[in-house]
């Protein structure tokens, strides 16, 4: 029977599609919308999207920042080895054991000036339940990884190569009531960027 | 399939008649979602272009819409997805079914999909005794109310925050009086995240499918999508066979201004991308055309095709911002609706085409150029073509007919005007029918002489005209 | 050049003051017209329907009646947009065609065919809103719509800006529709009336004494919702303050002096403030 529908359906396809449109050729778009530093721009767009930041030298400086922000998170999950956390994560951990993760670390592939958000991938969250459960995010970025806009963003992103990728934009958010505007709907309450060289 | 006709004109006058708050709220938060559109919009400087890149790539992947399927299909069974093609909403509904019922599935946890809501699959699935839970913020809202989204992207946005802080305390215990968003928000949260968690399957729908990688890609500002496909070890994605796209490349263009066009804002919080399943899972694609070739092969209506369902339309409709998106009695609403909702039962939408004041905004803000408004227009005269004009419609256009191509006959009717007011123009004929027009409007103020009359007086040696 | 004056049904038997305005305007731009008497309607109303059928007839009628002129003009973007753009009920022959290519509205024509930019004899000292209609806006291009991302442009108010003293203001919703519509403000009165009255807040809100259009259908529907709701707002079409008026009717008297009487033959109530009282 699936087979039928499949058959069924491009055939009906084929008989009805109108005269064939030639595919449009898109020329370099990269600087489209774009004025500016880049990493300038990243932040104000960051910032738009209700994320933080912060610029550290080293893992310990996140650690205590973690410390600061969160004094009352008793489970912290890190994905990146700069941070060690107060419980370790496996491409093999149960995602469902991550619900009481009060604050998820990882780093991100790289950035995008354009509107602010990060590129994270299944590899970079070991399990992808890291990006989403965790009640707080901190996530880390190479200030020198921040490209310009879509454009740019999708050269760097190879889909082939994970499962799951994400451009992230600041926290969970929500308008849906009254259109006020909320953070944490489901996804994490708050997403602050760690500017820490790879 | 066709009930009764829906008279959008009544369930619009119901909403705007319900109390002072409903529809000058509505209709603020919709156009407030304009003007950020209009700020976001500007701020790329090639907007115009892309709205015709975005055009052409669809009607490129359109017309070429067998080979981009079958090439989706290549890709995501490479990356291990199963792909299942529906050619109607029944068949959708029972793979759906058949698959979770392979892997004893009792309770779904889902995100937003409009392809899911046109198949009825929730009531579907719950006579199987399957529990269902939407988990959009305003998806839940309309589940828990009994109601259909009634807009693609604020499912509930024709709802108040009493409303819903009603709502809530009828069904997750909360206060009926507290109205603040935060505290409905977070309780709704909580009371989700179990629900989430216990779910043995998660199902999304998809905004674009991309056939050079066989990945899709879901677009959310809540991540309930993503919580929902990263906990259950299957996820089903429902994909109308039109949201392919050829590439990432293509993409850029797309993501850039589903968003900004939706709610303007730059991007959605998430844009998710998946390809394949998941370490130790699995992932269902069910392919689904549901009158979708059909319309391909419509060529005044094939271009609707192309829609993203950005909303963008509804936001700008101003017919849409006083009547809320359940005046048209249908899953899609708004301008897009009233073009989609006849290719699937013409006679129980035959009225939705005259729910428009015919103002063009719809077809200016579309980010991928279908001509809403013409294909309105050309809906209606479907409607007259297959004498689906109501009985009154009709009557006065034979008899404006009549008299507005003769001039003999005008002139007549024209002098009897004046004080009796049975002019042609045909709201006037209406008006005598229906009374409509002064309900809430003074007569237009006839004059004693027409033009025609005066002209013929005064012109020919009339001494204002040098004045 | 001779120029074939279209005046639609409504401006004929409601607003005759306007269709004299348009006539003496265009004579003063030395533009010779002539008023066809067997004119009567575009076909608009009908074909706005999807009624084809009863539209083809008069349709047909009308370009009898226009065919043997360079130019047709009429001061309504509505109609106007209907002819050039919709007017294929029947069939589509080259003198059709060319029928519907020579149709221009008023402040287009005066802008991109006749090219004029001056009006000294214009003079009207109040604070004014544009409402362009959306055949304005969308079909004709008289002006940008605010959807389009680009340079934005307004014929109308170019050349209102022409007219000493007027003061020209600005809406939250420039371009927002009115709710008119044609049949639609009576078959979705609810809605049509909802959207009217948004219309005038705005208008009102932001300090217009009139609202000014190249419609008078769109005003007709503002200005009975204005009276019912009785507000001071008052309606004129473009072509009334380009020209200098007549401001009333042909009936009544053609002064232009303060408390002149209203539509209703009314003295208006805050007359005294007012010169031009519609």
């Amino acid at each position: 029977m699936m087979s039928t529908s499949r058959t069924d359906i491009l055939t009906a396809i084929r008989k009805n599609k109108p005269a064939a449109v030639p595919r449009p050729t898109l020329r370099d778009l990269s600087s489209s919308g774009i004025e500016g530093d880049l990493l300038a721009l990243f932040k104000k767009h960051l910032k738009e999207a209700d994320g933080e930041f912060y610029r550290l030298e080293s893992g310990k400086e996140v650690s205590a920042l973690i410390k600061k922000l969160f004094p009352d998170a008793k489970v912290i999950c890190s994905a990146t080895p700069e941070v060690k956390g107060s419980r370790p994560i496996k491409p093999d951990t149960d995602p469902h054991s991550l619900a009481d993760v009060d604050v998820g670390v990882f780093r991100a592939k790289f950035g995008v000036a354009e509107n602010g958000a990060i590129w994270v991938t299944e590899e970079d969250l070991v399990i992808t339940a890291l990006g989403v459960l965790p009640e707080h995010l901190i996530v880390l970025l190479d200030p020198d990884r921040i490209v310009s806009n879509m454009h740019a963003a999708y050269r760097e992103v190879k889909l082939d190569e994970h499962h799951y990728g994400c451009f992230m934009m600041g926290p969970s958010a929500t308008a849906d009531i009254g259109a006020v505007h909320v953070n944490g709907a489901q996804g994490s309450r708050s997403l602050a960027i760690i500017f820490l060289a790879h | 399939m066709s009930f009764n006709i829906v008279h959008p004109e009544k369930l619009a006058a119901e909403f705007l008649n319900k109390d002072k708050q409903h529809e000058p709220q509505h209709d603020e938060h919709l156009w407030t979602s304009r003007v950020k559109r209009d700020k976001e919009a500007a701020s790329i400087p090639e907007w115009e272009e892309f709205r015709e890149l975005a055009s052409r790539i669809k009607q490129h992947t359109l017309t070429h819409l067998d080979q981009y399927l079958e090439q989706f299909e290549i890709n995501a069974v490479k990356h291990g997805a199963v792909v299942h093609w529906a050619r109607t909403a029944e068949e959708h509904n029972q793979i759906v079914l058949d698959i979770l019922r392979q892997h004893s599935v009792k309770d779904v946890i889902k995100s937003k999909s409009m392809l899911q809501e046109e198949c009825g699959m929730i009531p579907f699935l719950e006579k199987h005794g399957i529990s269902v839970t939407e988990s959009d913020l305003g998806e839940r809202i309309q589940q828990l109310d009994k109601e259909q989204p009634s807009h693609i992207v604020v499912p509930a946005v024709h709802k108040t925050k009493e409303d819903i802080a009603r709502l809530f305390a009828r069904h997750i215990g909360t206060d009926p009086n507290n109205t603040d968003a935060h505290y409905l928000n977070d309780s709704m949260r909580k009371h989700a995240r179990p629900l989430f968690l216990k779910a043995q399957a998660a199902m999304t729908g998809a905004n674009f499918a991309i056939a050079e990688t066989g990945s899709f890609v879901v677009c959310t500002n809540e991540g309930n999508a993503d919580i929902g496909a990263s906990l259950p070890p299957l996820h089903i994605a429902s994909i109308g066979i039109e949201k392919l796209i050829p590439t990432t490349e293509d993409l850029a263009i797309f993501i850039r201004m589903l968003s900004r066009s939706a709610l303007g804002s730059k991007i959605t919080q998430y844009t998710s991308h998946f390809s394949g399943p998941r370490k130790n899972s699995e992932l269902h694609i069910i392919l689904t055309d549901n009158g979708r070739s059909k319309r391909l092969g419509m060529p005044e209506f094939w271009e609707s095709l192309k829609c993203i369902r950005c909303g963008a339309c509804m936001n700008t409709c101003p017919v849409f911002r006083r009547s809320s998106g359940l005046s048209y009695g249908a899953v899609y609403g708004g301008p897009i609706g009233i073009i989609l909702d006849p290719t699937i039962d013409e006679k129980k939408y035959s009225e939705l085409p005259y729910h428009s004041s015919l103002c063009g905004s719809c077809t200016e803000v579309c980010p991928v150029k279908i001509d809403i408004s013409g294909q309105i227009r050309q809906w209606r005269r479907v409607m007259a073509d297959h004498k689906r004009l109501s009985l009154i419609r009709r009557l006065a256009f034979k008899a404006g007919a009549a008299v507005l191509s003769r001039p003999k006959l005008f002139r007549a009717a024209e002098a009897g005007a004046y004080g009796s007011i049975k002019l042609l123009p045909h709201f006037l004929i209406y008006n005598n029918l229906f009374n409509a027009w002064g309900k809430h409007r003074e007569m237009p103020p006839f004059a004693k002489e027409t033009f025609h009359d005066w002209y013929q007086k005064n012109h020919e040696n009339d001494e204002h005209i040098q004045d | 050049m001779t120029v074939g004056l279209f005046i639609p049904c409504y401006i004929d038997a409601v607003y005759p003051e306007v269709a004299i305005a348009t006539l003496q305007l265009l004579e003063k731009l030395h533009v010779k017209v002539e008023y066809p008497a067997a004119q009567i309607c575009c076909g608009q109303p009908m074909a706005n329907e999807g009624d084809q059928v009863d539209s083809a007839p008069v349709e047909q009628h009308f370009v009898e009646t226009f065919r043997n002129y360079e130019y047709i003009v009429a001061p309504s973007a509505s109609c106007v947009s209907h002819v050039r753009l919709y007017m294929d009920a029947i069939r589509q022959t080259p003198e059709v065609q060319q029928v519907r290519r020579s149709t221009f509205e008023l402040v287009e024509f005066i802008t991109d065919i006749l090219k004029i930019t001056e009006f000294p004899w214009a003079e009207f000292p109040h604070s004014i809103a544009i409402h362009n209609s959306c055949s304005a806006i969308r079909s004709l291009h008289i002006a940008q719509s605010t959807e389009v991302m680009s340079t934005p442009f307004d014929k109308t108010a170019a050349l209102l800006r022409k007219v000493k003293g007027l003061k020209l203001v600005t809406m939250d919703r420039p371009d927002e529709c009115c709710g008119f519509g044609g049949t639609f403000c009576v078959t979705d009165e609810a809605v049509s009336a909802s959207m009217g009255k948004d219309k005038n807040a705005d208008i009102t809100r932001h300090g217009a004494q009139f609202a000014a259009s190249t419609d008078m259908s769109c005003l007709m529907h503002l200005q009975g919702i204005a009276r019912r709701e009785k507000t001071d707002l008052e309606f004129i079409h473009v072509a009334q303050i380009l020209n200098g008026g007549p401001y009333s009717r042909p009936n009544n008297s053609l002064t232009k002096e303060p408390g002149n009487s209203n539509i209703d033959g009314q003295p208006s109530a805050n007359s005294k403030n007012k010169s031009h009282v519609l």
